[in-house]
């Protein structure tokens, strides 16, 4: 064995929050990564941020640390923990950034510490853009022409010199942040301004660009030994042009011949060769369609989302054996832990297709710009397996839970020609659906080909899907023609669609008929060797090789793509489902269209269906698998909606009933079981005419929340002051008969909060509550919330108890539920209860030491709360205070309005835990990225009914020492109120205004409140924009600031004169 | 139209026919390669075989001249789970379909090829045949039962008469069982002269010649079956140097008193791990074998296993203890499939270099 026995201790890097371009992959690379090195018998320092994670469990390493990803804060942890070395490759980019930092500081060297995984000279080598291409040269390997610069000149100069189009790539962000394909000087002068801004080092590459050519990518292993694989190879269905993690993602490559491949097989293998990394490595490489000529686009020299997909894709878990070959094993000693049988240095054969898809946060925001380029904007991705094309690409189609449910888009079939051609040529995230209406309406291959440079292979599968539907529509009831649809993906729906007849017909034709799918094994070796993996997808083919156990099972629902709004907190509680039905002796069956997660990793479960999550998928898996029933508790929204679905099909819904699901979101029904408690709610109404609206509004008195009743999660809400705001707002929504009548509720000052209640049907635990720093009006998942609450009185506590368990005993609750608070006026009221888990489950969890969804799975599977041995009711408070913090990936998209307000607009989240609130606050400021210096400079732009709020919060960061700018109305007004506040010109005013000190780095702190300001053109946005362009910390509500200034007043000595 | 896959043990397996309409009898193997369709049907060592794809789609890049493997290809049918509608390369000329009919290999589509690869795995190789109906289905097992299939392959592939493929380096003659143009490709890279014999060749023949060595090249079938050639090896070893790549392997190594036996399933693919005893080094190798060399016979002989596969410890190479000789049971030359082993080929020019410059002294 070549194991290193020299080292015992070793530190892992999380990955920190969840933003566009770092999700829930480095979650299952790092929960991977650590159980691994465990495995070996060492001892695993764990330091992240992000409280969602599994990772962060603490049975997932020794020592977990759940601190902000600083160098201030893991040099606090070194010196206390003395690791032997550190592995900051399975940390995505800013893991291994902070290598890369504490590297600077010395302290590595002052405690001896050895970096793991990949030396800081292959990081060097890969990152920084002038060395990578040095080494290409050297290594006679070809890179599109490039050049570093540091100014905008320089990248105009070289652009003239080599010829537009020019891509603008700025050296270490993330996820390409910053970058983008110029088409002339213009856009080369914005975007390299941009990038160079964003960029920590001030350099952006200019290079050439190769739009057009197949985007290959390639996971590559190496050990120390120098042995050298391929695990995966994938096809960008999408040629080089939109970033690969906003590309729909084939593999293995369809396309390339076995000489084209070995070329770039080669290729891959000779770099990570050359770059010494020792683990796993990810190389993007273009080939021209029309020739052997390749560029090597980029190397990551670590874990990625590409290698998360590609362990999913194959089955072979490439973090586990990065971090093994990281301690000095080797392949060809390892066990390939899928077989078994054989040893981890074997290529995958795969028999199946995968294909990716991203998932968008567009359906949020609907105002971002959705063209695809080189920046990453989509949240997360869906991934699907079939046996051709046709199918795994419809199923990864419907695996995404947006509007569509296939690829029938009726949006698309409302379009013009000139607007189908238009969506081809400029790619946006639905450009699929617009490729199918296309060859709907009858465009050729050619013709296709000529907009989108797209394969001719991947268009002749969409030509041939939109064959079949057209088949499809003209043999309603054939058989033949249901098992071919069947076979090329079709679901029941789309049939029933073009059959004009219901889902449930079609599938009791086809039970009728036999037409069943089959589970097929995903084995890394194409059934050449037998294999035991748990891991199936479903395909219509002869042989199904999943065989039912003789143990009782569940099935456990996922929660599909990560969204804003359903991120990894929701993983967290279904993989701690999983365990708790385990323990239990039951066997767990996971469903899951989500390759970046823990819970579709195969040794979670005993048994993983990577399927989509729609009812046709889950009941075929039902029926094959005859679970004691379902929970659906813990995989968010994704999984509640097919409550009814399931009930309507006689499958057992484990926990709360379908029934008592229906009483908590409903709004009629859950007023009824609030009145028959004698709870508080808002008072609310609903309206179908402006003039309704207002009657409503003088009925209820000022403010008063509006919003229209047919969106979802908060859209078009707003906080209504008086009645000129009102009218402002039904100009642009107005309300009509019938669907879409406005909702109208009291919008009560005070304090939010929340809690999560587990309830085994007669009894209910309270983990803890949490309480909102910001306002009532700003989206939960956005709000700062603090454990234990540090505002409320042990009355408002007690009421918040009783009301809990109150609702929870009425609605049924068995297993989990969630409920929003506002107190207001020292009363309690009842804001909405959604009966399923919450992404506050693994922040408690990890506080309170309850493992609440494990608790909630064992109340669902019967055992009593008093039998699990917990006191009733809240649970004792920790000494420790913890701050959570949401985090937004605001700079990669740009357009999103970043005012906070009753839709969510978070990515992820941080966690800081202190023995003080203060101290808490700065740690989880600090983990969301938000430093402020001692002293600086702030810009206040204040909304008239917050000026006085705001003159406390002015006086506060003068007395810290910072400076006030203002603008015109603001400054006077604090000035008059006895501050020294710096005039600042406003946007439309002759420069400089304030969006030159914005841009000249002139400030540290922006604060803007102007939330009715939410148009494009409008100040209060161009302000938010800019800050955020330019990395400067912004809030957007005081409470933040009030929050902020507490943590920043801990820090500083009062200056008080006598 | 429909066509059916009938195997040896009973199973019928019904699909879609495409290529050929001929009706063909083989020995049913797979091959776990994820590309190089046109290589491994074109590849002679599948002579007299009913080659499935593990990878469920064949034809997505079409076929080309450039990746023939030889020319009049005796692969006696393709199976895939599909079948591209369309293929897309820059390099394509021809469809796979269309190049199948030329050809005269029936092909079939729509099969559950995993489920036919656990049967093979399970049962080892069998016999099965490609047929257009299956009225008289007992019959047709019973027919496909009593088939004899040839031994005398190598007869069938191997080429009538010498051909050179001129040079102006090394001259080294290349004896026909099969020979993948590969195998030619990488001699011609080295500027070789290569000189292509029958493999009825005798070692007096070959040593007329005077050649600087000797390639025994891949070919179809038991390597017993070829006592001649066997003979023939016998004749030259020790007298110039020898490379030996998959059938020439397993014949060297009978050549030298080893034995050889059939696997149950052989290999076929590219990812088969092979370690170099020497270095320790692992390669990724192209094969396609359903005979290896028993290691227990390689004990007292004057071969020493230089190669093994990692997983099942399969001989996948030797080296002669006295003569300048080594084979490989892998295909160095790849097609299809990685180029991890290529420098092999380097390693016989050394090899010829050192022995032409020992008898210079």
């Amino acid at each position: 064995m070549t194991k290193r026995t020299d080292i015992h201790k070793i530190m892992v890097l999380g990955s920190g929050p969840i933003i566009i371009g770092q999700a829930a992959e480095f979650d299952y690379s790092g929960t991977q990564a650590c159980l691994a090195l465990k495995e070996e018998g060492y001892e695993v320092v764990l330091v992240n941020s992000n409280p969602a994670t599994i990772m962060t469990d603490n049975e997932i390493a020794d020592h977990v640390y759940l601190e902000p990803l600083t160098v201030e804060s893991v040099e606090r942890i070194i010196r206390q923990e003395y690791p032997d070395a550190i592995l900051p490759t399975l940390g995505g980019q800013i893991g291994l950034n902070l290598a890369i930092e504490l590297d600077k500081t010395g302290i590595l060297d002052e405690f001896n510490i050895e970096l793991l995984g990949t030396n800081l000279q292959a990081i060097d080598e890969a990152e920084d853009r002038e060395k990578f291409k040095a080494l290409m040269k050297q290594l006679n390997e070809p890179v599109p022409p490039s050049r570093s610069v540091n100014t905008v000149k320089e990248a105009t100069d070289y652009a003239e010199e080599i010829g537009y189009p020019v891509i603008v790539r700025p050296a270490f962000t993330m996820g390409g942040t910053g970058g983008g394909m110029c088409k002339n000087r213009e856009e080369l002068e914005r975007i390299a301004a941009n990038g160079l801004d964003l960029s920590p080092a001030t350099q952006c590459l200019i290079e050439k660009s190769i739009a057009g050519f197949k985007e290959i990518e390639f996971e590559v292993m190496r050990d120390a030994a120098d042995n050298a694989m391929v695990v995966c190879s994938m096809e960008n269905v999408d040629p080089v042009g939109t970033h690969t993690g906003d590309s729909i993602v084939v593999a293995p490559t369809q396309t390339l011949s076995d000489r084209d491949y070995e070329m770039l097989r080669d290729c891959s293998l000779k770099l990570i060769r050359a770059l010494k990394i020792e683990g796993g490595c990810n190389v993007q490489l273009a080939l021209d369609p029309k020739s052997y000529q390749y560029y090597i686009i980029e190397v990551n020299p670590r874990v990625s989302r590409s290698s998360a997909l590609a362990s999913k894709a194959t089955g072979y878990p490439i973090a586990k054996l990065a971090a093994k070959i990281a301690v000095g094993l080797t392949l060809d000693e390892i066990k390939n832990p899928v077989t078994e049988t054989t040893f981890a240095e074997f290529e995958p054969a795969l028999d199946y297709v995968v294909t990716k898809i991203p998932r968008w946060p567009f359906d949020k925001f609907r105002d971002a710009d959705r063209r695809l380029g080189s920046q990453m904007k989509a949240t997360g991705e869906v991934m699907a397996l079939g046996r051709n094309l046709e199918e795994s690409l419809q199923k990864a189609v419907r695996s995404l839970e947006i509007d569509e449910d296939d690829l029938i888009s009726e949006t698309c079939r409302q379009a013009s020609d000139e607007e189908v051609e238009n969506r081809l040529v400029n790619a946006q995230d639905d450009r699929i659906f617009y490729l199918v209406e296309a060859f709907r309406r009858g465009y050729t291959l050619e013709e296709v080909h000529e907009l989108t440079k797209i394969d001719r292979y991947f268009l002749d599968i969409l030509m041939h899907i939109v064959e079949i539907e057209k088949e499809l529509a003209e043999n309603v009831n054939d058989l033949a023609t249901l098992k071919k649809a069947k076979r090329y993906g079709f679901s029941d729906l789309t049939i029933a669609k073009l059959w004009k007849t219901t889902p449930d017909d079609v599938r009791q034709f086809r039970l009728s008929n036999h037409v069943i799918p089959v589970y097929k094994m995903v084995d890394t070796c194409a059934a050449e060797f037998a294999s035991e993996t748990p891991y199936f997808y479903s395909t219509y083919d002869e042989e199904n090789e999943s065989r039912k156990s003789d143990q009782k099972s569940v099935l456990v629902i996922g929660s599909g793509p990560i969204r804003i709004g359903q991120g990894v907190e929701f993983d967290y509680a279904t993989v701690h489902c999983v365990k708790a039905l385990q323990k239990l002796g039951y066997e767990a069956i996971v469903m899951n269209s989500n390759p970046e997660t823990v819970s579709t990793d195969f040794s979670v479960s005993d048994k993983l269906y990577f399927e989509p999550l729609t009812l046709e998928d889950v009941l075929n898996v039902i029926a094959l698998e005859q679970p004691e029933g379902v929970i659906l508790q813990f995989g968010g929204q994704t999984a509640i909606n097919l409550a009814a679905g399931l009930d309507a099909h006689g499958v057992r819904v484990l926990g709360t009933t379908v029934k008592d699901l229906d009483r908590a979101e409903d709004r009629e029904l859950f007023d009824q079981a609030i009145k028959k408690l004698g709870l508080k709610q808002p008072q609310g109404d609903t309206a179908t005419t402006p003039e309704q609206v207002k009657e409503i509004a003088h009925r209820l008195g000022y403010p008063v929340l509006v919003r229209p009743s047919y969106v979802l999660g908060g859209r078009a809400m707003e906080i209504i002051y008086s009645d000129d705001e009102l009218d402002e707002y039904l100009s642009q929504h107005a309300p009509a008969n019938g669907d879409h009548p406005i909702l109208v509720d009291a919008y009560l000052e005070g304090k939010e909060c929340e809690v999560d209640a587990i309830c085994d049907g007669e009894n209910v635990l309270i983990p803890g509550i949490m309480e909102h720093i910001e306002q009532a009006g700003i989206h939960s998942g956005d709000s700062m919330a603090v454990y234990p609450p540090q505002s409320f009185s042990q009355k408002i506590k007690e009421q918040i108890v009783e009301i809990t368990a109150k609702l929870a005993v009425e609605l049924k609750c068995v297993g989990i539920m969630n409920i929003q608070f506002i107190v207001h006026q020292g009363e309690v009221y009842v804001l909405e209860v959604n009966p399923r888990a919450s992404r506050t489950v693994p922040f408690l969890s990890k506080i309170t030491g309850i493992p609440m969804a494990q608790v909630a799975t064992r109340a669902i599977m019967g055992e009593s709360l008093v039998q699990q041995g917990y006191k009733l009711g809240l649970a004792p408070e920790s000494q420790n205070v913890s701050v959570k913090a949401p985090v937004f990936s605001f700079n990669k998209l740009a357009d999103v309005d970043s005012y906070l307000g009753p839709e969510m607009k978070s990515t992820g989240e941080v966690m800081g835990t202190d023995r003080e609130f203060e101290k808490a606050l700065y740690k989880a400021f600090e983990g969301a990225g938000m430093q402020l210096p001692e002293t600086g400079t702030v810009l206040l732009t204040i909304d008239d009914h917050n000026k006085q709020e705001a003159l406390q919060i002015a006086r506060r960061f003068e007395k810290m020492g910072y400076r006030i700018a203002a603008t015109k109305g603001t400054a006077k007004f604090l000035q008059d109120n006895g501050l020294h506040a710096k005039v600042v010109g406003k946007i439309h005013d002759l420069q400089p205004n304030l969006l030159n000190e914005i841009k000249d780095r002139k400030l540290d702190l922006v604060i803007n409140t102007m939330g009715h300001d939410q148009a494009h053109n409008s100040d209060g946005f161009i302000i938010r924009q800019a800050a955020i362009q330019h990395n400067i910390p912004l809030l957007t509500a005081l409470r933040t600031a009030d929050a902020l200034l507490k943590a920043m007043e801990n820090r500083t000595f009062m200056t008080n004169a006598l | 139209m429909k066509r059916y896959l009938v195997l040896e043990d009973g199973n019928v397996f019904e699909g879609e026919a495409f290529g050929s309409s001929h009706i063909t009898t083989g020995e049913i193997v797979f091959s776990t390669g994820m590309t190089g369709y046109q290589e491994a049907i074109t590849d002679q060592s599948y002579a007299d075989q009913i080659l499935v794809f593990t990878n469920p789609l064949i034809g997505n890049y079409g076929v080309n001249l450039d990746d023939y493997e030889s020319l009049q290809p005796k692969c006696r049918g393709v199976v895939c789970r599909e079948l591209a509608r369309y293929a897309s390369n820059w390099r394509k000329q021809d469809t796979l379909d269309h190049f199948l009919k030329q050809n005269h290999i029936p092909g079939i589509s729509g099969i559950d090829t995993r489920r036919l690869t656990k049967i093979i795995r399970e049962h080892g190789t069998m016999k099965g045949c490609l047929v257009n109906s299956i009225e008289d289905k007992e019959h047709t097992i019973e027919q496909l039962r009593a088939t004899v299939l040839t031994d005398q392959l190598v007869d069938m592939v191997s080429t009538k008469q010498p051909y050179p493929n001129p040079g102006t380096e090394r001259n080294v003659i290349v004896v026909d069982f099969g020979a993948k143009h590969s195998i030619l490709r990488e001699l011609a890279k080295r500027n070789c002269n290569t000189i292509v014999m029958p493999y009825t060749v005798t070692a007096e023949e070959i040593l007329q010649l005077h050649p600087d060595g000797v390639l025994l090249s891949n070919g179809p079938g038991d390597p017993k079956s070829l006592p001649q050639a066997i003979q023939m090896i016998q004749g030259i070893m020790g007298k110039v140097p020898i490379m030996g790549v998959c059938l020439g392997h397993q014949l060297m190594c009978l050549a030298n008193g080893a034995d050889t036996f059939k696997m149950k399933f052989g290999h076929r693919g590219f990812n088969h791990p092979v370690r170099e005893i020497a270095t320790g080094e692992i390669a990724f190798t192209s094969q396609n074998h359903g005979y290896a060399v028993d290691p227990e016979s390689l004990k007292g002989t004057d071969l020493m296993p230089t190669h093994i596969e990692i997983n099942d410890g399969t001989i996948e190479g030797v080296r002669h203890r006295k003569y300048p000789a080594f084979s490989t049971q892998f295909h160095p030359d790849a097609a299809p499939g990685p180029h991890d082993a290529v420098s092999l080929y380097d390693d016989f020019m050394q090899m010829i270099d050192k022995r032409r410059g020992e008898q210079g002294d």
